[in-house]
């Protein structure tokens, strides 16, 4: 066990963006929520999830909505724990700990701010090892561990609690009680015991972000090249470096979607890699072969300073490296891809490991 | 007759003045910016009077760029206290007005922050209602505590301001004359990064009251009785009327300026401009005249804002850059002996090998003693030099905004560094005057207009929505004191926003015109 402090935050976000992927939201007002919570109230203690007693009570705490929204109407501070208490009571017990459903973007930092208010420690792990946009797409789903009970909350001091068939029916309630809520909430669900921690959640992912953001701080620092030392922390490699040369963007059913294109450039020159993004990157495909997709890690740097570029900040002329990582190897079972594979998104490829 | 415009660019260092007539620069003088503004000003004037012999009558608009503001801002001097006061409760408590201020910037405008119930959902709906008891409670309480102007912010105002205006009447009822700034007016989308400059241009606003005046003063000093304005960090004109109001937009006139003016110079409309200076160089982009501007938050002071500013790339290469290595491998930059090239540069009897070095050896430049250059290896000047172009051609490279080669225009006193031929570039051109670059830039400046709003696109309905937009832009450039007929959309940029119901749109749209002046129409 250690302690997470103001201090370890800026690294932890940065890397969070990396992880991702193009989307997640901007871990900044997650990083501000943390901070504040964490200079009230002290340190936040990170658990090595096999240091949990099977009995532990696991409990997540996450935000759900527009990020653009959540960048105008800050949250209160208490939707968190409103949440939190709210499925306590469904379920009659108190949380031990609390936890990330996702190390990809804004709510890879989010438990942080509830652990702090609360005097919670948070557990070193979260259930994707990414991020994905839809709340049944974790891994406890293909434990066959139910999202529900769950409870939503907005600053308001609303509080709504479900219990929904599967984990589809949870995302789709959850989706249109948080339009309601003005288009964000504050999410507690999937309880997990310290057991099922063990065995369904993805370890040791916040200290991750951690050595992805000190990586691209210290190599950015040091001149050396940030984004081989960002593929080298995630065991993955670099697929393309290029330019930015077009973006094109639309909405279909509430998920940005877009097709990007980047020219080669140094190694890369006179080849192409075109990327197909939603919310996340999910397809890159180099002269016309799927060199990687989801549930792998595509990854979009600046090629100079390794800062991660989301998918609302992708425009012409921008000069980006591509690293690939694989994902958790669950996430490659048939199950694993039926949930969070290229056919899910509508692509029609097959999937390809990186 | 003609009717004379008159630029004044005062920098940290050098208050420039050009005095133009309609394309032909008449006259330009340089002297050194002091520290009351108003008596630089004077002896530009004077200085330009001494060059040209105008007459002050014929003068029909002065433009004025200032660095003066974000100066202000960056010394943490001449603040007024101000009071942040936010509507989003029981929302937005987490994170107060101030919350990632730099405690030295936060304690210099007093650290005074407050949060009222109230703001709006995206859709425009009340979050809670107005509460004006409240607002006077807090409004008395900010006065007791030594607050004397006023930043309002309320969640979502860029859709819905009827918040910020209320307070606003309230503020004026309550405390007569308090200046009083609101986030609608001054940013985009993004609650802290607008507030962030709406309490910074509140705490601007005594100076800008002082300097404003100053301005008008010394112009009329100087028997010109013509309209001044200022320029804005986009290129275009604001009032002396609202530039008192709106500080806070003058903050990257500067560059803005220098760019516009080169291009102008060159007759370029679309073009890279490469500013060539001691230490480093500056790149930025000319679309349609003006700069392309940056998208990600910029950090002014160290506070996260979310103002446009110019996007400019900088690389460590200008004419004091210290070169090293061989003819095989040169090293030029990004190490620098910066404003010390007279005493350090081997042309001017120094120890130290620099690229103004090799441009004299080369031929290409005329400064210093080219004898004391005569002993350098020809393949070593040869090699660094193309390193040089290289790179620049890069960094040209990297941010035009399509494939087809781009006219570069090359400014700075380190400009001979730029190679006649670059790669990326269609052209190259040293335009006259380029020293001056400023001041040009603000006397040919326009008006504008801007819209940047959430717009709920149906299907089918795209087109009419982007023509509202449009129109409004259109509308706002002609309020802001564009001529009716001359205003043109010089941008539109659209981006679909996720997670949100009803295919929500962000629509940005920029139109500019030619500034409206009594009287010079029929002159």
């Amino acid at each position: 066990m250690r302690e997470i402090t103001v201090e370890d935050l800026p690294d932890i976000a940065r890397g969070a963006a990396v992880l991702g992927t193009g989307g997640g939201g901007d871990p900044y007002i997650g990083r501000l929520l943390a901070q504040q919570a964490i200079r009230r109230h002290g340190p936040v203690p990170l658990v090595d999830p096999m240091d949990l007693p099977d009995d532990a009570v696991v409990i997540p705490t996450a935000v759900m909505g527009a990020p653009t929204v959540m960048l105008e109407k800050l949250p209160s501070g208490k939707e968190l724990v409103t949440a939190l208490r709210a499925l306590e009571t469904l379920i009659g017990k108190k949380a031990t700990h609390t936890i990330s459903i996702e190390a990809g973007g804004l709510n890879s930092v989010i438990p942080f701010a509830t652990a702090a208010e609360l005097g919670l420690p948070m557990v070193d792990a979260d259930g994707m090892g990414r991020a994905f946009p839809e709340l049944q797409m974790l891994m406890p789903t293909l434990g066959g561990i139910s999202a529900t009970p769950m409870a939503l909350a907005d600053e308001r001091g609303n509080a709504i609690s479900m219990n929904t068939l599967d984990n589809a029916w949870a995302e789709r309630f959850a989706r249109t009680a948080t339009i309601e809520m003005g288009c964000s909430s504050a999410i507690s669900l999937y309880v997990l015991t310290g057991r099922q921690t063990k065995e369904f959640m993805v370890h040791g992912t916040i200290s991750l972000t951690q050595r992805i953001g000190v990586a691209i701080r210290e190599a950015a620092a040091a001149h050396r090249d940030p984004v081989a030392a960002t593929a080298e922390v995630l065991g993955g490699r670099r697929i393309f470096q290029g330019k930015l040369v077009d973006v094109r963007r639309g909405t279909e059913g509430g998920f940005a979607r877009g097709e990007v294109r980047l020219d080669g450039l140094g190694d890369d020159l006179g080849a192409q890699l075109d990327i197909s993004i939603q919310n996340e990157n999910l397809v890159a495909i180099r002269d016309g072969q799927v060199l990687a997709s989801v549930p792998d890690l595509i990854c979009v740097l600046d090629t100079d300073t390794g800062e991660p570029v989301t998918t609302e900040m992708l425009r012409y002329g921008l000069r980006v490296s591509v690293v690939v990582a694989p994902c958790d190897p669950r996430w490659r079972s048939p199950e694993g891809l039926a949930l969070t594979g290229p056919a899910y998104f509508g692509y029609d490829h097959e999937y390809v490991p990186v | 007759m003609s009717m004379l415009r008159l630029g004044i660019d005062v920098g940290g260092t050098n208050t420039d003045a050009v005095l133009i007539d309609g394309q032909r620069v008449v006259a330009a003088t340089k002297s050194s910016t002091t520290s009351d503004v108003t008596s630089g000003i004077v002896a530009a004037i004077a200085d330009l009077k001494a060059a040209s012999g105008f007459d002050p009558a014929q003068v029909s608009a002065v433009m004025i760029g200032t660095t003066h503001f974000i100066n202000a801002l960056v010394e943490g001097t001449r603040l007024t206290q101000t009071a942040a006061i936010r509507f989003g409760l029981p929302a937005t408590s987490a994170l107060p007005p101030l919350v990632d201020w730099p405690e030295r910037l936060r304690t210099a405008i007093g650290g005074h922050s407050y949060l009222c119930h109230g703001g709006h959902e995206y859709d425009g709906t009340e979050i809670s209602a107005f509460d004006e008891q409240e607002l006077r409670d807090v409004v008395d309480k900010a006065l007791e505590a030594g607050a004397r102007s006023f930043a309002i912010s309320s969640v979502f105002s860029p859709v819905n301001a009827e918040f910020e205006l209320r307070a606003a009447e309230i503020i004026a009822e309550v405390s007569p004359g308090a200046p009083i700034s609101l986030s609608h007016d001054i940013g985009r989308m993004g609650l802290l990064g607008r507030e962030n400059a709406t309490v910074i241009n509140a705490a601007l606003r005594d100076l800008a009251d002082n300097v404003t005046t100053g301005l008008s003063q010394s112009v009329l000093a100087a028997g010109i009785s013509a309209p001044v304005f200022l320029s804005q960090n986009d290129g275009t004109l604001m009032d002396v009327d609202y530039a008192r109001r709106y500080p806070v937009a003058t903050f990257a006139s500067g560059p803005t300026n220098s760019m516009r003016g080169a291009a102008f110079l060159s007759q370029q409309l679309d073009c890279a401009v490469i500013d060539v200076g001691g230490t480093t160089t500056d790149v930025g982009i000319l679309q349609s005249g003006f700069p392309r501007e940056a998208s990600a938050d910029v950090a002014v002071a160290d506070v996260q804002t979310n103002f446009r500013m110019p996007d400019v790339l900088s690389v460590g290469i200008g004419g004091g850059s210290i070169v090293d290595g061989d003819a095989g491998a040169p090293r030029v930059g990004p190490q620098s002996v910066g404003y010390r090239l007279t005493e350090k540069a081997l042309v001017f009897g120094g120890d130290t090998l620099t690229a103004t070095d090799l441009a004299v050896a080369a031929g290409i430049a005329d400064v210093g003693d080219p004898s004391l250059v005569a002993h350098l290896d020809p393949g070593l000047v040869r090699s660094a030099l193309a390193s040089i172009g290289e790179r620049m051609g890069e960094i040209v490279d990297r941010m035009r905004i399509s494939a087809d080669p781009v006219p570069v225009v090359a400014v700075g006193g380190g400009s001979i560094l730029v190679p006649d031929e670059l790669i990326s570039a269609s052209s190259v051109m040293r335009p006259e005057n380029y020293a001056v670059a400023n001041a040009i830039g603000a006397a040919i400046a326009e008006v504008g207009g801007e819209v940047d709003r959430v717009f709920s696109v149906s299907p089918g309905q795209r087109d009419a929505v982007l023509d509202e937009a449009r129109q409004e832009a259109v509308d706002r450039a002609t309020a802001a004191g564009a001529r009716p007929g001359s205003v043109r959309v010089v941008d539109i940029e659209e981006v679909p926003l996720a997670y949100l119901p009803g295919n929500a749109t962000r629509i940005r749209v920029k139109a500019v015109g030619e500034l409206s002046l009594g009287g010079d129409h029929h002159a």
